[in-house]
This record gives C-alpha cells, sequence and structure tokens, in this order.
C-alpha cells in the first residue's frame, strides 16, 4: 500500500497514470457524451455528461468500466446564497454580494448540478459523474433501473431541490411533511432560524452578571503524555 | 445470483411466492402492521410499514424523517471548525468516526497533514468509537432476538470504552476532538496503559459473545438464512461495512484507500462472509471488533512523540475546489463530498451516511419474511436513526 509521507516533498508535476488511462478509455466509450473532465492527481476524477445521454452514459460506465458500487447521488445548487451565510446585522443595510454562478469541477452552464458517486468495487477505484439540469422545470432520467439504490437518493433530491427525476414514479417526500413548500437545499431557500432571530455572534461576547471582566482561563490541567 | 447456497434459494422461493400470490389475485384480505416509530428494534424512531399477507409480508417500508435535522443546510452556514459539531450527532454511538472524514476533506482542501503523533491518536480513537458503537449492537442484537444477558454484558463493557474516550476528549458521546490540522490536545497520562487493559476485557467481551450469542442455537436458527443480499444486490444498493463484506465482498475502506490515518501500520485482517445472511452480518460484526482491539493494541505501542497539531491560521480559511473523502465507520462507508469556495465556511456538503443506504434494501429484503425476521433483518442492517435522517 502507498504511504502518505509529509517528508517526502516532491516538486515535479505528480502525473497520474491511472486517472488519464482511465479518462481516456472513458473517453472512448462515452464519445462526444462527455463534455469535461478534471483530474487531481492522487486524489479524485470528475466528469461531465451532456444531460440527454445521463442514463446511458452511467450505463456504459457500469457495464463497460464495471463502476458497480453506488456511492451516493445528490445535486448542487451553484448559486451563492441571497442570504449569506444568515450572519448579516438586521439594522444595517443588506452588503453587496457576489450572485456570480460559477460551476465546481468539470465545468456547468447550468445553476443546478445533479452528480453521482460510482465505484469500481474490485479495483476500488472511484470517480464522480456530474450533470447539467436545465433551470426552469428542472428535471432528469432516473437512474434507478441502473442501480436500484438511487430510489431513496433521487428521491431525497427531488425533495430538497425540487429536481424531477423521469421514470422514478415514487418521488413522495422522505422527510418533510407532505404539504411543505419550498425545497429546502436550494441557496434562495431562507434558513429560517437565522431569519427569525439576528445572528447572535453579532455582538461581542456579553458581559458577565456581575459585570466583571471575565477571567482568562488556563489551559485545563491534563498532563501530556509525551 | 449464482453460488446459492439452499437457505438463500429457500429465502428467494419465499420472496418470489409472495409476488405471485399478489399477480394471481390469491391475496387473502392483507394487513398492516406499523412498528414504530417507537420500537426497540429501531434505535430511534423509524417506523415500518409491512403489509402482511397471514404471517407473511407482501410489502414493506420505512418510513424516515421523524429525526430529520437539516445538517447539510445547517453545515451552509456554519465555519468549517463548527462542522464537527453537528456531524458528532449523525452517527451517535461512534461520534469521533463521524468527525475524521470531514476534517481529511477541509485538510485536503488546505492542503495540510496532521503531525504523525494526531494521526495515531486519530486511528485509535476511530476504533475506540467503532468498539463503543460495535458492542452495543452485540449487546443489542440479543434483546432484539429474546435473550437478555448480552445487553448487561454490552452495556458494562462499552462504558469501560466510553471511559477511556471521555477520559481523553472530555465528552463521551460527543468528543468534538478532531481539528483541522491534528487534535484539540494530547493524551492524558497513564491513558495507554489504561487502555490496554480495557483492550483486554473487551477481548474477553468479544469472546463471551461468542459463547453465549453465536453459539447458540435458538440465535442460529433465528439469523441463518434471513434476509440473504446476494453480492450484486448489495452493490447496486451501495450497502457498506459489515454488511458488504457479509455478502463476500472484500472491501474495507482503511485498507483500500490512502489517507493520512495510520491503519496500515498495525496487522490485522478483514474478515467476509459468503453466505449474506443476517447471522453473516453479525458475525462480521463480532470479528471486526476483535480486529479492532487488535488495531489499537498494536498503534498505542508505537505512537510517535511529537506536536498534536500542524501549523494551520487562527481563522481557517479553506480555499476554492472540492473533495470527497469517505472512511469505514461503525455503521459502514460514512463520506464527505465538501465544495469550498474560499470562504470561512463550506459552500455545500452532501454526507454520505452508511445508513441511509443500508437501509434503503428493506422494501426489496423484507418482502416474502415472516413477521419475527423483520426484527432479525433490521437488528442485523444495523443501522442508527441519526445516521438515515441526518
Amino acid at each position: 500500500m502507498k504511504q502518505l509521507s509529509s517528508s517526502s516533498e516532491t516538486t515535479t508535476p505528480v502525473v497520474d497514470v491511472v486517472r488519464e488511462q482511465m479518462l481516456e478509455a472513458i473517453k472512448g466509450s462515452l464519445g462526444d457524451a462527455l463534455i469535461d473532465s478534471h483530474i487531481k492527481p492522487d486524489d479524485d476524477l470528475w466528469i461531465r455528461v451532456r444531460t440527454d445521454s445521463w442514463r446511458t452514459s452511467v450505463q456504459k460506465l457500469r457495464d463497460v468500466h464495471s463502476f458497480d458500487y453506488f456511492g451516493f447521488l445528490s445535486a448542487i445548487d451553484w448559486m451563492p446564497s441571497p442570504y449569506g451565510r444568515g450572519e448579516d446585522d438586521p439594522t444595517e443595510p443588506a452588503p453587496e454580494r457576489d450572485m456570480t454562478i460559477r460551476s465546481g469541477y468539470a465545468g456547468g452552464d447550468t445553476r443546478m448540478q445533479v452528480f453521482i458517486r460510482i465505484v469500481n468495487s474490485t479495483t476500488h477505484f472511484g470517480l464522480t459523474v456530474k450533470v447539467d439540469v436545465a433551470d426552469s422545470a428542472p428535471s432528469i432520467e432516473s437512474l434507478i433501473t441502473i442501480f436500484a439504490g438511487a430510489n431513496w437518493h433521487e428521491r431525497e433530491t427531488h425533495e430538497m431541490f425540487g429536481i424531477d427525476f423521469v421514470g422514478h414514479n415514487d418521488l413522495r417526500n422522505m422527510y418533510l411533511p407532505v404539504d411543505f413548500e419550498g425545497h429546502p437545499l436550494r441557496k434562495d431557500f431562507p434558513l429560517l432560524a437565522r431569519m427569525v432571530k439576528p445572528w447572535p455572534g453579532i455582538v461581542d461576547v456579553e458581559p458577565l452578571p456581575g459585570g466583571d471582566e471575565p477571567e482568562p482561563v488556563e489551559q485545563d490541567s491534563k498532563d501530556g503524555d509525551a | 445470483m449464482t453460488m446459492l447456497g439452499d437457505r438463500q434459494q429457500l429465502s428467494y422461493i419465499a420472496s418470489q411466492a409472495a409476488d405471485a400470490r399478489l399477480n394471481l389475485e390469491l391475496e387473502t384480505e392483507g394487513m398492516t402492521l406499523n412498528i414504530g416509530p417507537q420500537h426497540p428494534a429501531t434505535h430511534g424512531t423509524l417506523r415500518i410499514i409491512a403489509r402482511l399477507d397471514g404471517e407473511q409480508v407482501v410489502w414493506a417500508e420505512p418510513a424516515c424523517g421523524y429525526m430529520h435535522r437539516g445538517y447539510e443546510k445547517l453545515t451552509e452556514v456554519r465555519t468549517f471548525p463548527q462542522v464537527t459539531t453537528l456531524v458528532n450527532r449523525i452517527d451517535w454511538l461512534g461520534s469521533f468516526a463521524n468527525e475524521v472524514p470531514f476534517i481529511l476533506a477541509a485538510e485536503k482542501l488546505m492542503g495540510v497533514e496532521a503531525p504523525t503523533r494526531a494521526q495515531y491518536i486519530r486511528t485509535i480513537l476511530f476504533e475506540l468509537s467503532r468498539i463503543a458503537n460495535v458492542s452495543l449492537f452485540l449487546g443489542d442484537l440479543g434483546v432484539q432476538l429474546g435473550a437478555i444477558t448480552p445487553v448487561f454484558l454490552a452495556f458494562r463493557d462499552r462504558e469501560y470504552v466510553l471511559n477511556l474516550i471521555e477520559s481523553a476528549t472530555g465528552g463521551r458521546f460527543h468528543p468534538n476532538f478532531d481539528r483541522i490540522g491534528g487534535l484539540k490536545d494530547d493524551l492524558p497520562a497513564g491513558w495507554i496503559d489504561e487502555t490496554r487493559a480495557v483492550m483486554k476485557k473487551l477481548r474477553n467481551f468479544c469472546d463471551q459473545i461468542e459463547d453465549l450469542l453465536f453459539g447458540n442455537e435458538i440465535f442460529q436458527s433465528r439469523t441463518r438464512g434471513i434476509g440473504v443480499i446476494p453480492r450484486d444486490v448489495a452493490l447496486q444498493y451501495g450497502l457498506s461495512g459489515a454488511n458488504l463484506r457479509a455478502s463476500g465482498v472484500d472491501w474495507d475502506l482503511r485498507r483500500d484507500q490512502t489517507l493520512p490515518m495510520m491503519w496500515n501500520k498495525a496487522d490485522w485482517k478483514v474478515w467476509t462472509h459468503p453466505d449474506g445472511d443476517s447471522f453473516a452480518r453479525c458475525w462480521i460484526r463480532l470479528q471486526e471488533t476483535r480486529e479492532s482491539t487488535k488495531i489499537v493494541d498494536q498503534l498505542l505501542g508505537s505512537i510517535p512523540s511529537g506536536p498534536v497539531m500542524a501549523k494551520v491560521p487562527k481563522i481557517i480559511k479553506v480555499p476554492e475546489g472540492e473533495a470527497w473523502v469517505s472512511t469505514e465507520n461503525p455503521l459502514g462507508e460514512m463520506g464527505y463530498y465538501v465544495v469550498s469556495r474560499g470562504d470561512l465556511g463550506p459552500f455545500r456538503v452532501k454526507i454520505r451516511s452508511a445508513s441511509f443506504n443500508n437501509i434503503s434494501i428493506t422494501p426489496w429484503l423484507l418482502r416474502g419474511v415472516y413477521v419475527p425476521d423483520i426484527v432479525t433483518i433490521l437488528a442485523s442492517l444495523y443501522f442508527i436513526l441519526g445516521d438515515i435522517d441526518r
């Protein structure tokens, strides 16, 4: 097994032969369905496939490249939150926020992306597959016939992001009440706890009831072993 | 689906018979049975809705959401160091193990690595939380199948491990001890000797459980051949941990991936079982607890001296990027997909918890089984509610 050691610092650019080769093989079998890819050497591989060939691409990855282990499926909303981190002072005017949508590794053209993690169960080689989802009426093919385990993950993603999975006929809510409105993990869904009460971190530490400054606390008295 | 044993085949025939009855309109007047939300077999509040035909389940589905806390949304308004407080509460029986993959993901994005001493202590605490978690499973397993004694043994011996975790971290259940770049503190004096003694007790506990429970004829007849998961189904549903290895998949993330942790410094074995039934899943967990005590014992002897914290800035800003780190937690593969925008807090965290995948197989698995086997199967799949609902 390979060891991670902090002492051997090499300055030569690392070429991840295994991942480059795997990417070439995937390029060969997916053809123009593969839009973009990203490799972090010795770490991970990301690919992005065309929306209309999402199902067939994942099927090929499973059948041709034996990525037979289903890790998870979820989505990302790349729009920065209009509420920031909910730490603004309500008495101040709202700060200017950079609302440009920037996608992550392997790029993207839409606000929302669905991504899955699949692994080859014999070589333990895993990759992340991303796909763009249209901004208006987001919808994508369901993977339920390829990976039975995608069932619950698609239900959860439908509930949290409002993405429709075509071919999945049981998209009931998993967590929230039936009549819940909105999709909580979308960035424009406010976190209500931060809306109804201002973030207590705005003010500095409150003074103690007695009015004294708190004593600086000494390092706790645990004795080190070494 | 080749190489099925007799018991596995019988289980298949039973589930197909259940299907056939539905299709042929031979269904007698069925009945719906609610198990939970408050049921001892559910480790929290999970509700199983089962449609019965006589004593046989024809359709079953777990209803989750009684404990949904929205951690993925909450991480977006927390700073990186604050997130560990949340993720501690996902799998509350092995809390320290939840912190590790998140911290590793943040460290990966920042390009920092914890000092070797911190990596050793992390690995030891990780395995201690596995022992605390799984030893409770082994005791609870007995209760759910009608044996009272094992749970007393389990609670007694788990206490020793919790005391160790408490004396090292200050918290019995939610240590919140892992920091980006290392650990909060060093080990207290005398901790290593104490841990050695406890590991001996825990191995003794494993022997007792093996005699009392796994050698028991009733236990065997209630678990063998019940809830068989074949290899390819296990992979499709993304089962992990002992559930996957019980279906004959030789895959342990501690061994099969490179992480700045110290599992590869110890000599231990990854156990697999070919049967895929409830007995196999429980048996694998028992063996894993033993292996964990071995890992702890070996690592204790070789902890190097040095600092437990790397040099990291006071205010932690994580550079832009995406990282996926998963570890072999007590319940299975627990991973975090962390997206950072160079900010104080993460932009998005996808929490991949083991129980969510492990329990998503139940609608498939419970079809065709008899009512008492529902409890056996749920117990053997082993889930923690906080780990399903997050």
